[in-house]
């Protein structure tokens, strides 16, 4: 019988194995190729070509307005879900009338697909029919025939893929914390606050030093699923105006897929890999520390 | 000092309130602008002398219809439908048994390879579509449903076997050790005891896998060019779109008709799902 169980367990996890090596693992490996190739669609033969591309993409400015948005687009996303999720969660944590239904409208955006909640932001930020707009001119804050083109003026565009994709990210980040938060022995702030103790004090020195961890886990997520992310761009300015809003998966959308050209699209998505790696090794490490105690 | 300490309790009460409405009209506003310009006749929808906030005409069905009769709008539901169905039995057959195998039957080294099958979960598809597209096409999938349908088991199953390890991890040995001492084999025991002992897990992973047929983009976007073959996540924001003329009614109708079901669907399963990234971080 104990035989058996030797074979028992490798059966049982190969299938899965195996299919996430052929449909990850090899094209993970494939995309190094890729890079260092002169793949085209449609192209039979593969030469090697060394860093061909890769000189060629950093001497592209449109992969170094790419990669500078990369950076904007994900730091200052993750910040204001940082503070605008632990807000909502302080804010959830009590139990309240409502809370389940106010909970299903706020989960809405991370779970409605991304695409379709992009659409809807589309319509909001019209270049003629915004809402915003309408609201602006009724307030006197803008005239009626000069309104914001939301989406077709640089600095205005980067601005808004940003809040989109923080709107739909905040969600994701806020229950992630609120489970942070109800693990939180209730005596503790407590204590604090019978002590004398401020809210602010109690928030800054008690309760958010002991949801690190946790912050931690939705910052990473957050990192990875933002840094990677295209939709939100892809929809709302496909990386226009110009060029401005585009990011490093988009441009690898660009020029891989749409133009055609798999080995320059393949060494621009490279450069994805090295915070991946970083995130990698820190989800590693907190799971190893869970482990330990 | 008690009436000070009331006074402050009712403006945290008032704070709490006030932070609470805040999130919920920004985060909830786009799905209350795709409700109403459902229903919003156009002469009402692109006058500008309107209050935009509420039906300024008597509400019509134009959008519905149109987008039911004149659209690929149900197909694509109906494509998204059957490439979820497939999906959730492709994961279920390989995730249950991996994640059982890890968690009672490697050992050590089991915890190990579970972290690392995790961690492929990781891989973002903005990395994989370029070379995965010649492989969906070496496989002959190239703009056909089927291409997403082979590919999607990549994110459910890494997340499930996680999710899953889990849930097995927390069931007494004590049961199945009994269960073989009275005659059943270990793929006995797995099949007749831990099973049903996770339902809940295990539904949580078939809806888990379901949702996400329906919100990946990516892939569907680079795979599939025929409209007749997309899921509703692709098809509705570029197909119902004609050149540059944006149905908005029709559009905002099939936002709205798609998020909802999928809404209430997540709300069920929410805390298993969080289980899952949150292992080890919350005791």
């Amino acid at each position: 019988m104990i035989r058996r169980q030797r074979w028992l367990g490798p059966v049982m996890f190969m299938p899965a194995i195996l299919y996430i090596a052929a449909l990850v693992g090899l094209p993970f490996v494939m995309a190094f190729f890729y890079s260092v190739g002169d793949v085209k669609v449609g192209s039979v033969g593969y030469h090697f070509v060394g860093l061909r591309n890769f000189i060629s993409v950093l001497h592209n400015p449109t992969f170094q307005i790419a990669v500078r948005n990369s950076f904007i687009f994900t730091i200052t996303s993750q910040i204001l879900v940082l503070v605008g999720s632990t807000t909502l969660a302080l804010a959830l944590k009590e139990a309240f009338p409502g809370r389940r239904f106010l909970r299903f409208i706020i989960l809405l955006p991370w779970v409605a697909p991304v695409s379709i909640g992009s659409i809807g932001w589309k319509w909001i930020l019209d270049s003629l029919y915004s809402v915003i707009s309408w609201v602006l001119v009724r307030m006197h804050l803008v005239k009626a025939f000069d309104t914001p083109v939301w989406l077709g003026e640089p600095k205005l565009a980067m601005m808004s893929v940003i809040l989109v994709h923080t709107w739909h990210m905040l969600p994701f980040a806020t229950v992630i914390l609120l489970a942070g938060l109800t693990a939180i022995p209730k005596d503790i702030p407590e204590a604090a606050s019978v002590d004398g103790a401020g809210f602010f004090r109690t928030l800054f020195q008690i309760t958010i030093p002991m949801m690190l961890p946790i912050i931690n886990v939705a910052v990473l997520f957050g990192m990875i699923f933002t840094f990677t992310d295209m939709t939100v761009i892809y929809i709302l300015t496909r990386g226009g105006p110009y060029d401005t809003t585009q990011v490093i998966p988009s441009l690898a959308f660009f020029t891989g897929i749409l133009g055609s050209d798999l080995a320059e699209g393949a060494a621009i998505s490279i450069f994805l890999v090295p915070l991946l790696v970083v995130v990698a090794y820190m989800v590693l490490r907190s799971a190893h520390r869970a482990e330990v105690t | 000092m008690a009436s000070r300490r009331r006074v402050k309790t009712w403006f945290g009460i008032m704070v709490m309130w006030a932070v609470r409405v805040f999130f919920a009209v920004v985060l909830g506003f786009p799905f209350y602008w795709m409700l109403i310009t459902t229903f919003k006749r156009n002469s009402d929808l692109y006058d500008l002398k309107n209050n935009p906030f509420i039906l300024n005409e008597l509400p019509t069905l134009d959008h519905l219809r149109w987008l039911f009769h004149e659209t690929l709008f149900l197909r694509w539901v109906g494509n998204t439908l059957f490439a979820g169905t497939i999906v959730v039995v492709i994961t279920l057959l390989l995730a249950v048994p991996a994640a059982y195998a890890l968690a009672r039957l490697t050992g050590a080294w089991g915890a190990q390879l579970g972290i690392g099958i995790f961690l492929t979960y990781l891989v973002p598809s903005t990395l994989l579509f370029i070379p995965l597209s010649k492989v969906i096409s070496a496989l002959g999938l190239q703009d056909s449903l089927w291409s997403v349908i082979v590919v999607y088991p990549t994110f459910t199953i890494p997340f499930s076997t996680w999710l899953l390890m889990g849930f097995f991890k927390s069931i007494p040995k004590d049961i199945e050790d009994a269960a073989m001492v009275d005659g059943l084999t270990r793929w006995g025991a797995f099949v007749k005891l831990m099973i049903p002992m996770s339902t809940s897990g295990i539904l949580t992973v078939v809806i888990f896998a379901f949702t996400l047929v329906t919100q990946e983009f990516v892939y569907a976007l680079t795979f599939i060019s025929s409209a007749n073959q997309q899921t509703v996540g692709v098809g509705v924001p570029t197909f119902l779109v004609r050149g540059d003329v944006f149905y908005w009614g029709s559009l905002m109708a099939a936002c709205l008709i798609t998020s909802l079901p999928i809404g209430v669907l997540y709300n069920i399963f929410l805390d298993k799902f969080i289980e899952g990234f949150t292992v080890g971080a919350v005791k």
